[in-house]
């Protein structure tokens, strides 16, 4: 094994260091920061961008653009994350948890580098780990079946039990909630619609992560923030910041390690990628910490956990996409049709890359760690001047910032109604926020649902068969060994989650207040559940797979909803259970008139089209809500008009018409 | 290229795109081709980015960028959901005055069966548009090594004790062909649904859960052969290929493996003539040997679709089109002209009985209603 691999390492170094190369890497890696910045845009968008320059080009020059590109997102959507409580993709949800509270602290530069450098380190740990992984994980990775796929699966959704927050049954409820509106939609056993009509097509493929994530986080911080009109730190940042950050990765160096290898090691199982391996990491992050009570409200370790595995797993996400010509994600999937583009299309992706491309996989692999190296420096280096945008007046970073995340929901399906779900969830989100219902453990649900699901369905019509075979042969496909062990640790993990979520604030402390808000909204989910119970009662027997998940979960939604309604008839309105936001709000503006200035942006977007729209909404939000001149608020709408326009014609996107365009036929950008 | 002939390309690709809208209602040319230079040509595709849509388009953008008078810029855009159905329903609105050649629309097999199905979500007519390239494929069937060695030459008969299972992708997509085959063949095959590609297929079947799967040609050649050179997979029989006559012949690019049809043939009880058989042969048509066609939009100009015919016929004659082409689609036609057009009625003019003996047979084995 080494005599092979010894050889084509020291081939692949002397395939990327090159200047030409490196120059490439360099210039992906620019532009991967600028487009990872961008909640919502990520790997996809960036490498459809470079696609049509990939026809011939010459291998190595083309990997190593792609490469610096793709690895540097997970890296630079953390700006979003802690910056802004935006999860910048799905990579670092659970970044927000306490990078966010850093920053409102004053401590955003000293969160961005603890995180940057958790980040670099983990990308080192995937690399170094996968040159020797790889010559030997193609018969691993093939010993993860279905029943494994879906016990990993179970084993991300009991992350809940640690974010649940104070109320056990609140946040189990939520991630039920979560999964029911990612069942939304068609079934994937048997195309039967769940909670959704032919007549509104929108519905029918579901709701998509951009939309939920952005929806379920960003949407309720903004507004909370333009609510009480200030900068989103109230105080100075703290000077040298990013230094202190470095040196609270160091001392957690073993966290980082930990965590990166749970990144690799779930990034390598097909099927699942990134969408679980941050909550595992923040999971394995608080049961490790002695101290637990700074989780949620701004603990360094809460960053560093997560940020560390959702670099490694980029390399770990290498391994299905190289050995078998599966992508571990959106991005890995155009990855491999422009790598088809390359030179004369020598190197194919799939079983055949161990043996006849293996200086190119090494290529790959190192090319990773190298635009990681690359881009931390770059992030770090940035990364006290960009902390100072949490200094700015509120008022005037959230228009801007309403316009990049409408932008961003539209890209997902490039329909209207994006923009209608974004607003619906966002509402959703509102309320949970207010009420102190976990929104980590909805998003949980939300991202498990479809897995969960396929895998179960999957896993029980095969083992069906096994069972028709023999007895014997059916219970070794089911309780495999690794099975077994994930059952193991996902038991200890739920006894042990549940056990300290009550010292755990994942979204920070809430006051209770009166007892009817929090009832209404109970009342609201419980009677949605019901509705999507009902809703899959009426699936036909012969379509009984896409039925069966739905009624299961929101069954259990369902009681837990009664016991929570109990519970709240019995407690006095002191208890945890009332926790209501607005019981103790210091915000200068109401909640309706904000959302409002959302809500019309949205409205008019439907009537004129998202450009016109967006500069009524951009100068008479500046003008009135900021309080800014006339001259100012012309400047800053054609400024952001310039800008989107400039990010949309680069990346060949449309923006969302209204109906003044069906009726007009405009030039591009109105029309 | 070089650096700097990418950050202008890509400037240049900025500049086109602005200049193209607001110059998108001037005149071109009229009568000798169209002049498309400094124009941006968005060939719409309604599947996401993932999908083998994607990569057939991403091989043919930049060759019909440089085939088109004028060389305008080609970009592939993605507008997927409900199958595809939604980006082609939004393709049937668009009227040929306002692009004037600059938006072009890749339909695939999974566009063409929900047509044919009569899927309420249809809104779209092939007898609409103006197709000016047809490219074909095929699939193959294949097989654990342990099973395949119960096959007597080309009859399966011996299979048919055995439970298969199969990681498929829904019963009303292209995964029909392949299940009413095996079916034929009296297989019992189970589909296990909800897999996201045929990729995902494969790995089913490399981990042990299936053991019975097929691939279209592309994936196969890239995903199979290395697993049936090291002894875990053993091919089963192609669909075949369509001859001039329209029959079905060995596919020239597996020239050494039997077609469903001759292994049908010689297994009892499976027949290559009649109304299942003829319900068969009128989906693979539709699916396999014309599955991705490119069209213009519905009262497109004879200038575009001649100026477009001319360009592929351009990329068809370049010197490296049988290397390159052969190594990402396969060997297969790519057609355009009279011969598109022939593929596109073979594809889409299914006889009623063969739409109605598969919507009866999809509502009896898989309770599949389209309505």
């Amino acid at each position: 094994m080494l005599a092979t691999a010894l050889p084509a390492l020291s081939d692949a170094a002397a395939l990327i260091l090159q200047p030409m190369v490196l120059g490439y890497l360099i210039l992906g890696v620019v532009m991967g920061l600028c487009i990872g910045v961008f909640p919502g845009l990520g790997g996809i968008a960036g490498l459809s961008l470079l696609l049509p320059f990939m026809f011939g080009m010459d291998p190595v020059l083309g990997l190593a653009l792609m490469i610096g590109m793709v690895a540097v997102v997970p890296t630079s959507d953390t700006f979003a994350s802690v910056l802004m409580g935006i999860p910048g993709s799905s990579a670092s949800q659970a970044t927000v948890l306490d990078g966010f509270p850093m920053a409102k602290k004053g401590e955003a530069a000293r969160a961005l580098s603890a995180a940057f450098a958790s980040s670099l380190f983990g990308g080192l740990v995937g690399a170094a780990f996968l040159t020797v992984f790889i010559l030997v994980a193609r018969p691993i990775v093939l010993e993860f079946r279905t029943p494994e796929l879906l016990m990993i699966t179970i084993f991300g959704l009991s992350m809940v039990g640690i974010l649940a927050g104070r109320v056990a049954i609140k946040g189990i409820v939520a991630a039920g909630l979560g999964m029911m509106i990612g069942t939304i939609g068609e079934g994937d056993s048997a195309g039967e619609l769940r909670m959704a009509t032919y007549d509104m097509p929108y519905l029918v493929d579901g709701l998509k992560l951009v939309i939920v994530g952005l929806g379920i986080f960003a949407i309720p911080e903004i507004i909370a923030l333009l609510r009480q009109d200030r900068a989103i730190s109230d105080r100075k940042p703290l000077g040298g910041g990013w230094m202190t950050g470095v040196r609270d990765w160091f001392a957690n160096i073993w966290l980082s390690v930990r965590c990166s290898i749970i990144g690799v090691v779930v990034g390598v199982i097909p099927g699942l990628g990134g969408s679980v391996v941050d909550w595992i990491a923040y999971g394995h992050t608080v049961q490790t910490t002695k101290d637990k009570s700074k989780f949620g409200s701004g603990e360094v370790r809460g960053v560093i956990g997560p940020e560390s595995s959702n670099n490694a797993k980029e390399g770990g996400g290498l391994v299905p996409t190289l050995l078998f010509g599966i992508p571990g994600s959106g991005s890995m999937a155009i990855f491999i049709g422009a790598i088809a583009l390359l030179g004369s299309g020598d190197i194919e992706v799939g079983p055949s890359m161990l043996k006849n491309n293996l200086d190119i996989t090494y290529a790959i692999v190192w090319l990773l760690a190298l635009a990681n190296v690359v881009g931390t420096l770059i992030c770090i280096a940035a990364s006290g001047g960009i902390a100072r945008l949490t200094t700015i007046p509120f008022s005037l970073l959230a228009p801007f910032l309403f316009m990049i995340i409408a932008f961003a929901a539209f890209q997902s399906g490039q329909d209207i109604m994006d923009l209608v779900a974004l607003f619906g969830i966002g509402l959703l989100g509102i309320l949970m926020r207010r009420f102190d219902w976990s929104r980590p453990a909805f998003l949980i649900g939300f991202v498990l649902s479809n897995p969960a699901e396929t895998y179960a369905n999957q896993a029980v019509q095969i083992a069906a068969s096994r069972f028709r075979k023999s007895f014997g042969e059916g219970i070794e496909y089911i309780f495999s060994p690794i099975v077994i062990v994930l059952i193991i640790i996902t038991v200890i993990s739920v006894v042990l989650g549940l056990r300290q979520a009550k010292t755990i604030m994942a979204e920070g402390a809430v006051e209770s207040g009166a007892k009817r808000a929090p009832m209404v909204f109970l009342l609201a989910v419980l009677a949605y559940l019901l509705v999507a119970f009902i809703d899959a009662a009426t699936i036909p027997d012969y379509a009984s797979a896409d039925r069966v998940f739905p009624r299961f979960v929101s069954g259990l939604a369902v009681i837990g909803c009664l016991i929570l309604l109990a519970q709240m008839m019995m407690r006095p309105e002191t208890h945890a259970l009332f926790a209501d936001r607005e019981a103790s709000d210091d915000s200068r503006h109401g909640l309706w008139s904000t959302l409002a200035w959302f809500a019309a942006l949205l409205a008019l977007t439907a009537v004129v089209g998202f450009v016109l729209a967006l500069a009524v909404f951009l100068l008479t939000f500046i003008r009135f809500r900021a309080g800014r001149s006339w001259r100012f608020a012309i400047l800053y709408t054609a400024a952001g008009i310039a800008f989107i326009c400039a990010m949309a014609g680069v990346l060949n996107r449309d923006f969302p018409a209204g109906l003044l365009q069906d009726v007009a036929k405009l030039p591009w950008p109105l029309g | 290229m070089d650096l700097k002939n990418i950050t202008r390309r890509v400037a240049g690709a900025f500049i086109a795109a602005a200049t193209t809208a607001t110059l998108a209602t001037g005149a071109f040319a009229d009568g000798h081709g169209m002049d498309m230079s400094g124009k941006t040509v968005e060939w719409i595709i309604p599947f996401s980015e993932t999908g083998g849509s994607a990569k057939w388009a991403n091989f043919y953008a930049p060759l019909l960028s440089e085939a088109l008078p004028g060389q305008p810029t080609v970009v592939v855009k993605f507008m997927p959901g409900a199958g595809s159905t939604k980006g082609a329903n939004w393709f049937q609105k668009q009227k040929f005055e306002d692009s004037e050649g600059t938006v072009i629309f890749g339909s695939s097999g999974s566009t063409q069966f929900p047509y044919l199905l009569g899927d309420p979500r249809v809104r779209y007519e092939y007898g609409d548009w103006n197709v000016v390239l047809a490219s074909g494929t095929g699939g193959v069937a294949y097989l654990p090594p342990e099973l395949a060695k119960e096959m007597d030459g080309n009859d399966a008969s011996a299979l048919r004790d055995t439970d298969f299972i199969y990681g498929s992708q829904g019963a009303t997509r292209l995964d029909l062909v392949p299940l009413l085959a095996w079916e034929m063949l009296g297989l019992n095959v189970e589909p296990v649904f909800g897999i996201k590609g045929r990729g995902d297929g494969r790995l089913m079947f490399e981990r042990g859960e299936a053991n019975i799967d097929y691939q279209t040609s592309s994936s196969y050649l890239k995903g199979v052969t290395p697993l049936v050179e090291e002894g875990t997979a053993v091919p089963m029989m192609s669909w075949g290929a369509l001859d001039a006559d329209g029959d079905i012949v060995r596919d020239p690019t597996f020239p050494d493996m039997p077609t469903f049809k001759e292994v049908c043939d010689a297994t009892d009880g499976c027949e290559s003539s009649g109304e299942k058989w003829e319900a068969w042969k009128a989906f693979f048509i539709a699916g396999f040997p014309a599955q991705k066609m490119v069209f213009l939009p519905a009262g497109a100009s004879k200038d575009a679709i001649a100026t477009y015919t001319k360009a592929f016929e351009k990329i068809k004659a370049r010197d490296d089109f049988a290397d390159i082409s052969a190594k990402r689609l396969g060997k297969y036609p790519q057609m355009t002209g009279d011969k598109a057009a022939g593929a596109l009625s073979s594809a889409t003019e299914v006889p009623q009985e063969a739409k109605d003996f598969v919507i009866g047979w999809l509502k009896e084995r898989y309770g599949v209603s389209l309505k």
